[in-house]
Order: C-alpha cells, then structure tokens, then sequence
C-alpha cells in the first residue's frame, strides 16, 4: 500500500480528500503545518507528497526547498497544492523541485486523484 | 542606508512593483521631469545671457525657471505615484480576498464533488459531517464577505451610524453567554464583571455588537492551551470604558503599530494560526471612531494583550 503525505492546514479538506485516498487503497498521513509535515517525510518516508504553500509555521516553499535538501526526502515526488495562482509562485516552486503545481479550486477533486496516480506511476 | 537608496535608485525595480509600464510610472516620470528641467534651465541661460547684461539677473531668472519647474514636476509626480500606490493596493487587496475565499470554495467544492461522485461511495455515517463541513465553510464565506461590505463602506464614507441609547452591560452579558461553550472548549474561562449602575451609551447598536465579537473571539482565538479572558465595564466622567484581557501569545513589540491597518495580521499569529482575514480589528477602530469613541491596546508578548475601548455616554 502506498502512503501519501498531505501537508494542508484546512482539516476539513485533509478529512475530505483522505476518505477518498482511503477508499482507492492508499494510506494518508497528514500533518497540519510544515514542521511536523517535514518531520513525518523524514520519519514515514512516504511515496509522495501534497504540499500547501500557506502554512502555519514554516511556509510550503521552505519545506520545499528543505525536502530537496535533505538526501532522505529529496526523492519523493512533491505536488504542490495551493490556491495560490501567481505566475511567480508556479516559477518558484518548479525552480524548488516540485512535480506538479495544481491550484485547488481549478481541479475537481477526481483530477486531482488522476494527477496524484499519474505522480505514483500508476 | 545604502541599500535604501539602491532601492530609490532601481526605476525599473520599483515601476514593477506598480505593476506599470515606464512610461506610466512615477519614478520614470520623475527623471523625464528632471532632463527637462535641466533642459529649460540650459535655454534660460542662453536666452538670459544673450538679451541681459547682468549676469546676476540671468543667473537670479534661471534659478527662478528652474525652481518652479522643479515644484510643478515634484507635484505632478507626487499625484501619479498615488494614484499608482492605490492601484497597487488594489490589486494586493483582490488578491488576499480571493485567496481568503478560496480556502472555503475548495472546501465546499470538493466535498460536494466526493458526496456527488459515483466513484468514491460515501458511507452513510459520513454524509452528515460532509454537512457539517459545508454548513461551516458557508458560514465562513459569509463572515468573510461581510467583514468586506464593512470595509467597503468605510472607504466610500457611506457608512450611516444610527446613535441609540443602549446598555453595553446588556450587550456583553447575552455575549459572554454565547461564546462561553467556545471558550470552555479551549479551556478558558470567559468572566465579566460590570461596575453597578453603569450608564447606557450612545451608539449603533448593531455595529457595537460586530465589535464586541471581534474582540472577544480574538482574545479567546489566541490564548492557547487555556487561560483566563477577563471583561470589565467602569464609568469613567462621561464615558464607559470597556476592557478585555487575555492571556494569551501576545503582539510582538515592533508589530504593534501596525496591528490596526487593514489585512495586517501579526506574524506569531499567522503562524499558529493561517485564516484570519486581517479585518476585524481595522473594522473595529474604524466603526469605533464613527461612534465618537477610541481603542487602544496594551500587549506583551507571551503574556498576554488587553484591549480597551472608550465610548460617550448619551
């Protein structure tokens, strides 16, 4: 079973979006700021990663930047998803290393789903 | 300093920032204005020198073009570089809402997309917390969007204040019993006490309430893991002074002169916390002074913050 790390402050969309991971046969953990998010990528190891830019604690380009800095995490796909849509911050977090950058309210969450079995190699 | 004036010197730079093409930029503008002025100092002189004698006059008539040429460019620049910082506010402000709105939107979209979806089969036992979720971010929109129209108002001055004589003692009781079970939720204890006979003051009764709110949800909202939130009532001469206090993370020292602008928010508490619109203690102030009254706040950090405010009595 594959395990997806979802780095979001909204509970609500955690809970949402983990029902729906749950159900298609993958393990969710999820954290709800960037410290413990980059504390359980090192500690779980998890097949991928869906990273929020504005968080508490540390904002998601600084997880970003230190997921790709640490040679434990660096390998592990990271989709980037935001409701952030500037031109700039898509430049920025492709630059970091991210897979993909999706803006939340742009996808319905079945795409979503694709873009995220597509990161796996499914 | 270096850096400062680095800054001042990067036209490019700062015509960016506006969002402007250089030719509409203010900074640009400026250095146009000053080859020009340069320019018609030059023909001054040359003109001063062949048709006047004393040199004194014409150099007395050159400072006398350039200086007023030097105002009128000053002025000009000064106008189109407000009207550009307006702008850029502008398009910062949709920017902060959009994303304010978003954050529910998404919530709402995509709980509706899984509950509508034949794919992913919703449990029974879910379909009420997916309600809930709704319920909740709907509720969060509109909290939103009315902290707006507030804030839209203010700015366009069409703000009508109706001045009641209304009992505060009466306001804050009916809202501390409202907001109790969300404090006792946190852990804290919500108390209030009320000088006796306490006079009725003047104000809109329903933009007294928007106030009171705000600040009690604030000091609940940021006094973690538990503490106590105190509200008093006294009389003082011939207004009423109302004060909170918490106990909760504080303002930190040298964000305190900002903490009344509109969509500031302290960096300890965007930290711990990323929803907050920013608004509520803009439209505070804002509606505090239509009412004649004033707010202050004393904070510090780690400790705990009190805010006070002061409103006539009718």
């Amino acid at each position: 079973m594959k395990t997806i790390l979802f780095i979001e402050d909204e509970s609500t969309l955690q809970k949402t979006f983990g029902d729906i991971l749950t159900q298609d046969k993958y393990k969710m953990i999820s954290a709800l700021d960037g410290k413990i998010g980059l504390r359980l990528a090192k500690s779980e190891k998890p097949d991928l990663i869906l990273l929020d830019l504005v968080l508490p604690s540390m904002h998601g380009f600084e997880v970003l930047k230190k997921l790709k800095q640490d040679p434990e995490t660096e390998k592990i796909p990271v989709i980037i998803l935001t409701n952030l849509e500037k031109m700039e911050d898509v430049e920025e977090a492709i630059k970091l290393g991210a897979k993909t950058y999706l803006v939340k309210t742009q996808y319905r969450i079945e795409e979503v789903m694709e873009k995220v079995k597509k990161a796996l190699g499914e | 300093m270096f850096e400062k004036i680095g800054n001042q010197l990067d036209i490019i730079g700062q015509c960016k920032r506006y969002g402007l093409s250089v030719w509409q930029c203010p900074q640009f503008l400026f250095v146009v204005m000053g080859v020009f002025i340069i320019l018609a100092s030059v023909v001054s002189y040359l003109v001063g020198a062949r048709y006047i004698l004393s040199p004194e006059t014409v150099i007395f008539i050159v400072l006398i073009v350039a200086s007023i040429l030097f105002i009128i460019a000053f002025v000009i620049t000064r106008s189109f570089e407000r009207l550009a910082e307006a702008s850029r506010m502008k398009s910062e402000f949709i920017n902060i809402v959009s994303h304010q709105l978003r954050s529910p939107l998404t919530n709402i979209k995509w709980t509706f997309e899984v509950m509508a979806s034949e794919e992913f089969k919703v449990p029974a036992e879910k379909q009420e917390e997916y309600f809930v979720n709704v319920k909740e971010n709907i509720a969060r929109m509109v909290e939103l969007i009315d902290d707006l129209l507030i804030v839209s108002k203010i700015e366009q001055g069409s703000f009508s204040v109706a001045k009641i004589e209304i009992s505060l003692k009466d306001l804050i009781k009916d809202l501390v019993e409202r907001y109790k079970v969300f404090a006792e939720a946190s852990r804290i204890k919500l108390n209030f006490s009320s000088q006796e006979n306490l006079p009725k003051v003047l104000a809109d009764p329903s933009l007294l309430k928007i106030v009171t709110e705000n600040l009690i949800d604030n000091a609940i909202r940021y006094t973690k893991g538990g503490g106590i939130v105190e509200i008093k009532l006294i009389k003082e001469k011939d207004k009423v002074l109302f004060a909170i206090k918490d106990s909760g993370v504080g303002i930190p020292q040298k964000e305190q002169k900002y903490i009344f602008q509109k969509f500031f928010r302290a960096e300890n508490i965007s930290k711990e916390r990323t929803r907050g619109s920013g608004l509520g203690l803009y439209v505070c102030r804002s509606i505090l002074n239509k009412l004649g009254g004033e707010i202050w706040f004393k904070s510090q950090l780690g400790k705990g913050t009190t805010f006070y405010f002061r409103l006539p009595i009718k």
